[in-house]
């Protein structure tokens, strides 16, 4: 019998065009099927994105790398007991456990300015890669404003919201939540930084602002701990933060 | 009014309609996250069976959401067809259901009786049937559109060309139109997602769109996914516009959310077949839709989620759309947790749109946090080929680089059309073999054209 001839992928004329987007054209063919090249690449980005999702905050490496600040570290828990659950009840990702309300109260230290909250979100590998430089440097020019801070707070299974569960008990002015975003094919490593200011049970996202694609390739940290500074000031000044603050200032977008 | 099955010696009781509807839906997590759920398998399954029981006729004087409060509601009822109804009006949730699967039920009589047909009356049946039943009666329907094309004639499957870029960058926009146009993609529409809804941004791509499609005579229609008040003021401004696109949702909450109203939905429709650009129909409106839309805007009135999606159908067939698109995977796992859920809940959008009469497509698709991936997409697409789907998304590697989330390809569309035998809407199939993009088999051919169109759009 003849030996059959290897399938050599057919590529497509326009590849130039790969010069205008990233978007996968151009991805040539074999029969009329994705080429082997192409497919696996898509599978290895979407398993980037998939382990991004079911990563843990490293705790011990986040402690070492924001010892610097000389701030306490607590960490804390939603609700959500699981990933699979937290998936499914992003209510209870807004919500602290028992205990983790408990360790809050007892801290038992007058409400600062500001709270620093570090939750994994959708993406635990972001805060791992970012949140310790990015925590040094903003708690830094914090310090350097002259507003107080509480301990910071590192929370597990947390969701943007659970910034107001944390506010109603420590009653800081203003909180920030750095938290992994949910990830795409072209980044899994996206941290976000919401601010909200007099955080408390029953707020809505409305009042809060946001800045989002923080990492290297997107927003770089430390444009992104000017930016967030930007939006303390204002937020002080202005004593709100939310669709009024970003009305308020051309800038920000 | 409650209703009851009994079980060896437990009488379950559902206490109205809607707890029994809820009830009987197979699990899915955003009825799970609305608290509305069967609380065992056997509390579904008997649901299921007092369902089978309830007349037709109930659903006409027991609505899920009032009708005082609820202006979906009012369209149900004050829309409903009493003739087209009275054929089917003896039966119950349960006769339906075998009825559908009979050979009486031919694709002339679906379309006969569909405007008697309620979306809770349609959603209860769904909820009765298992994932072949909701094939093989989708298959039957047959609901056929036309713009500057034919959608949906049985044998013919088209793709919605989305190129979108995550700055609407014109050049990157080009760059996905020539890739998709050159696999066969586009017959549905050429449709973006702007990544802004500004109207000037919005106004420059339908511009551009529009450039392509004449120079090239394209028998395709183009639309910018923008808001629809957005796109109402383009019309007043003569921008070419063919489809009017808008978001729905299957109660006035929930429209409300999407800063739509009945009325502003007219007012748009009207305007767009002002235009009159269409030259062989005049369906012009592109409608998506999605489980769990009303939940996720707290709007849902504690009706299920399948129930809510179908209630949005009866909003959509007011205005005789070109394409109405379920985005099904779209929303993330707390309302569609895995591939199975997605499944299942395309499977049912996709018949409960065509047994109401509706042109369904799909965005075959899912994000990064729902336990799903392309082998789920590949199931779903086959299914739903099967089923004879309008139309699928196509997308340059199945991955949108503005939404952030995986759909399917121009390759998936090939591989469909290529296994079930489908080909293209007459009139573009036409277009790609006059141009030497394809051959008759489907085959992508290699012709001079490729160099004409990207000097065109990227010069």
């Amino acid at each position: 019998m003849n030996e059959v001839k290897k399938t050599s992928v057919e590529p497509d004329e326009w590849e130039p065009l790969k010069a205008y987007t990233n978007a996968r054209i151009a991805l040539g063919k074999t029969g009329i099927s994705i080429p082997l090249k192409e497919s696996l690449q898509f599978k290895m980005a979407h398993a980037h994105a998939k382990d991004a999702v079911y990563s843990q905050l490293a705790i011990a490496s986040l402690q070492a790398d924001l010892a610097g600040t000389s701030l306490p570290i607590h960490q804390i828990h939603s609700q959500a007991e699981s990933r699979d659950i937290y998936l499914q009840r992003p209510d209870l990702g807004r919500l602290l456990a028992p205990d983790s309300v408990a360790k809050l109260r007892q801290l038992d230290s007058s409400p600062a300015d500001i709270s620093i909250i570090i939750a994994d979100g959708l993406s635990a590998t972001a805060i791992n890669t970012y949140a310790g430089p990015f925590v040094t440097r903003l708690v830094d020019k914090v310090r350097q404003t002259g507003y107080s801070l509480a301990p910071l707070l590192l929370v597990e299974q947390g969701r943007v919201a659970i910034t107001d569960s944390i506010g109603g008990i420590l009653r800081p002015q203003l909180a920030i939540i750095l938290i992994g975003e949910r990830p795409g094919l072209s980044a899994f490593d996206s941290m976000g930084a919401y601010i909200t200011y007099a955080p408390q049970p029953g707020l809505t996202d409305e009042r809060r602002n946001c800045i989002s694609n923080i990492r290297e390739q997107g927003l770089p940290p430390i444009l992104a701990v000017d930016k967030l500074m930007y939006l303390i000031n204002s937020a002080f000044r202005l004593q709100i933060t939310g669709v009024t603050l970003k009305d308020n200032n051309g800038l920000l977008e | 009014m409650a209703y009851h099955c009994t079980v060896g010696n437990f009488t379950y009781r559902f206490n109205d309609l809607k707890e029994l509807l809820a009830k009987a839906s197979p699990l899915r997590s955003g009825d799970v996250l609305a608290g509305l759920t069967a609380e065992s398998y056997e509390e579904r399954v008997a649901a299921q069976m007092a369902l089978a029981d309830v007349p037709l006729v109930t659903f006409l004087s027991e609505v899920v959401i009032p009708y005082e409060i609820d202006d979906v509601t009012r369209l149900i009822i004050d829309t409903h067809d009493k003739a087209a109804f009275s054929r089917i009006s003896h039966f119950t949730i349960g006769d339906l259901r075998d009825w559908l699967l009979s050979d009486e039920a031919d694709t002339s009589t679906l379309q006969q009786i569909a405007r008697g047909l309620t979306p809770e009356m349609v959603a209860a049946v769904s909820k009765l049937m298992r994932n072949q039943d909701l094939i093989l009666v989708a298959k039957k329907c047959e609901v056929v559109t036309r713009f500057r094309n034919t959608i949906g004639l049985r044998g013919h499957l088209s793709v919605r060309l989305q190129p979108n870029h995550p700055t609407d960058d014109a050049k990157g926009v080009a760059a996905s139109i020539i890739d998709g146009l050159l696999y066969g993609s586009g017959d549905a529409t050429i449709g973006i997602n702007p990544a802004t809804d500004s109207p000037a941004a919005t106004s420059r791509l339908l511009h551009m769109i529009d450039g392509v499609r004449e120079r090239f005579a394209i028998p395709t229609q183009s639309c910018v996914l923008s808001h629809i008040t957005t796109t109402l003021e383009l019309i007043e401004q003569k921008v070419p516009v063919d489809l009017v696109f808008q978001s729905i949702a299957g109660t006035e909450k929930a429209n409300a959310s999407f800063g739509i109203s009945q009325s502003l939905l007219q007012e748009a429709y009207e305007a767009g077949l002002s235009l009159k650009r269409g030259t062989v129909g005049t369906n012009i409106m592109y409608f998506e839709t999605g489980q769990g839309s009303a939940l996720s805007s707290g709007a849902h009135h504690n009706v299920d989620q399948q129930t809510c999606e179908v209630r949005a159908y009866a909003v959509a067939r007011q205005y005789k759309p070109f394409l109405v698109n379920s985005v099904v995977g779209f929303i993330g796992p707390e309302y569609l947790f895995d591939g199975k859920q997605i499944i299942r809940a395309g499977l049912e959008d996709h018949f409960c749109g065509k047994l109401m009469g509706l042109p369904m497509g799909m965005d075959i698709c899912y994000t990064n946090h729902a336990q799903a991936d392309q082998d789920d997409m590949d199931t779903l697409l086959t299914l739903l080929g099967v089923a004879g789907i309008n139309f699928i998304m196509g997308i340059p590697g199945a991955d949108d680089i503005m939404l952030n989330y995986q759909s399917t390809s121009f390759h998936d569309a090939l591989y469909l059309r290529r296994v079930l035998g489908l080909r293209p809407a007459p009139e573009f199939e036409e277009w790609l073999l006059q141009q030497g993009i394809m051959d008759a088999l489907g085959n992508r051919l290699s012709t001079g054209l490729q160099k004409q169109l990207y000097t065109t759009l990227v010069g």
